[in-house]
């Protein structure tokens, strides 16, 4: 199986792409929602004061590494996971692990893959690619969210590989080393389900899950008294950058998460996970109505307090929708 | 959002950037499936935000550079897109040290090695960093 050609298919998300790339590759077929909800990888997080590159950090999806590992967990997938400390270690394991033909899942920063467009190229660094082997000096890469397959020189790698910052990626590579019959989907499904809705209601503190985005309401309110007009859109522009910057599939991943409930609906012929996706796509709609007014406040670079205001009420009419999906979620029986 | 919802704005940001983007969307028959988008106008709008803030504050340091009031090593930080706390773990330096270097007294004392260093960081030749004027 591993010595077969890999097959590039472009996804909405570079982990959970990479993971059912990769997972496509060892015969098994599993889609990109399928692996971002088996993963658990919808979250919601925002704490203000971690600053990465200078505005207060915001995510809506789960820390890098996590899908993979749980999906591989959750369908019984033997993995190999290692970080390095030396470069030209890391770089000789890769080696190593293609030699076999194995595909090999990377983490690294945007900022040093000269195939992406430079739009893109921040020094963001929990960005996921797979090399799938080697021609001359060149790495053949297969990013999932560019169309085709690409190249990439040894040196930039190593760079995008050991780039600095918050969080290191420290050469973390990945691979699968081998797979199992007895695979449950609709235990892993569930385990997925139950793991989001943990995550989105649980934590205790204000920065992660559901109630992170009621503080991200109101910190977007104080936004024009606390700042001048450029920082206060500048924050406001990044929240729109992570909902919709690449690889977010749109709308901070919701409808990425919906496509996986219409897909567990139908696999376990559950007519309540299909209620649940088409509620999340609205919600997502919501989320995309949201960036939409966002961007007006951007493009105005104003410190009108009423648009921020009602900014900050758009974003609680997400998260109290999400609030009442995700308590459903949870009562739900399996 | 609709399979024909998908927006197709061009971002026209940076030259050469065609990528389109899979994203999900709803088809006629109520089933999620994959559309590629050229962009959106929002996400455009808060990205081209982003750069012209960058190619805003280089402007400046790059002024305050050439009136004599900063050495070269903040310009090539923020043409690398880089804030101090990132170029001193890229130079394994505590960040006082690194803003030492932002004096051009101080950086006219620099020893070729660290020069070299932050030559290798900035992408360019020891000679480019020293010249920049």
């Amino acid at each position: 199986m591993s010595e077969e050609k890999f097959i590039h298919c472009q996804h909405a998300h570079c982990e959970s792409g990479v993971t059912a790339n990769l997972l496509r590759h060892e015969g098994i077929d599993i889609s990109e929602p399928m692996a971002f909800g088996i993963g658990a990888g919808l979250f919601f997080g925002h704490i203000p004061f971690l600053k990465i590159n200078g505005t207060p950090g915001t995510t809506y999806r789960i820390w890098p590494g996590a899908i993979f590992k749980r999906v591989a967990q959750r369908l019984q997938i033997k993995i190999q996971a290692e970080k390095f400390r030396a470069p030209e270690n890391a770089m000789h394991a890769l080696d190593d692990v293609l030699a076999t033909g194995k595909p090999v899942g990377m983490l690294g920063s945007v900022f040093y893959l000269p195939y992406l467009p430079e739009a893109f190229r921040f020094h963001f660094n929990a960005h996921n690619l797979v090399a799938y082997g080697k021609e001359n000096a060149e790495y053949l890469i297969s990013d999932p969210i560019m169309e085709e397959v690409t190249r990439i020189m040894p040196e930039d790698l190593v760079k995008s590989r050991f780039a600095k910052g918050a969080p290191e990626p420290k050469g973390y590579m990945y691979y699968v080393k081998s797979t199992s019959k007895d695979m449950d989907m609709a235990k892993a499904i569930s385990q997925g389900i139950k793991q989001t809705c943990f995550f989105m209601l649980s934590p205790p503190l204000p920065w992660f899950g559901n109630k992170a985005i009621f503080l991200l309401a109101d910190q977007i309110k104080s936004y024009p008294k606390k700042f001048p007009a450029r920082k206060a859109a500048l924050y406001v522009g990044n929240v729109i950058r992570m909902q919709e910057e690449i690889g977010t599939g749109g709308a901070g991943f919701r409808y990425l998460y919906a496509a996986f409930l219409q897909e567990a609906g139908q696999l376990l012929k559950r007519d309540d996970l299909a209620e649940f996706s088409t509620e999340l796509t609205k919600i997502g709609d919501n989320w995309r109505n949201f960036a939409y007014y966002a961007s007006r406040i951007v493009k105005a670079r104003t410190t009108d307090l009423v648009s921020y205001e009602e900014l900050s009420e758009l974003l609680k009419i997400c998260g109290q929708q999400e609030r009442e999906l995700f308590v459903k979620m949870k009562k739900m029986k399996w | 959002m609709n399979v024909n919802e998908v927006p197709q704005d061009p971002r026209n940001i940076k030259q050469g950037d065609t990528l389109k983007k899979k994203m999900y969307a709803v088809g006629d028959d109520g089933k999620y499936t994959g559309v590629k988008s050229a962009g959106w106008e929002a996400e455009n709008a808060a990205l081209r935000q982003a750069w012209d803030d960058i190619d805003e504050s280089l402007a400046e340091t790059e002024a305050k550079m050439r009136a004599g009031q900063l050495s070269p090593i903040p310009y090539y930080m923020q043409k690398n897109l880089m804030d101090l706390a990132l170029l001193a773990r890229y130079m394994g330096k505590w960040q006082w040290q690194v803003k030492r270097h932002f004096s051009p007294e101080v950086f006219k004392k620099l020893s070729a090695s660290v020069l070299e260093k932050y030559a290798q960081v900035f992408n360019i030749t020891k000679e480019e960093l020293t010249n920049k004027r």
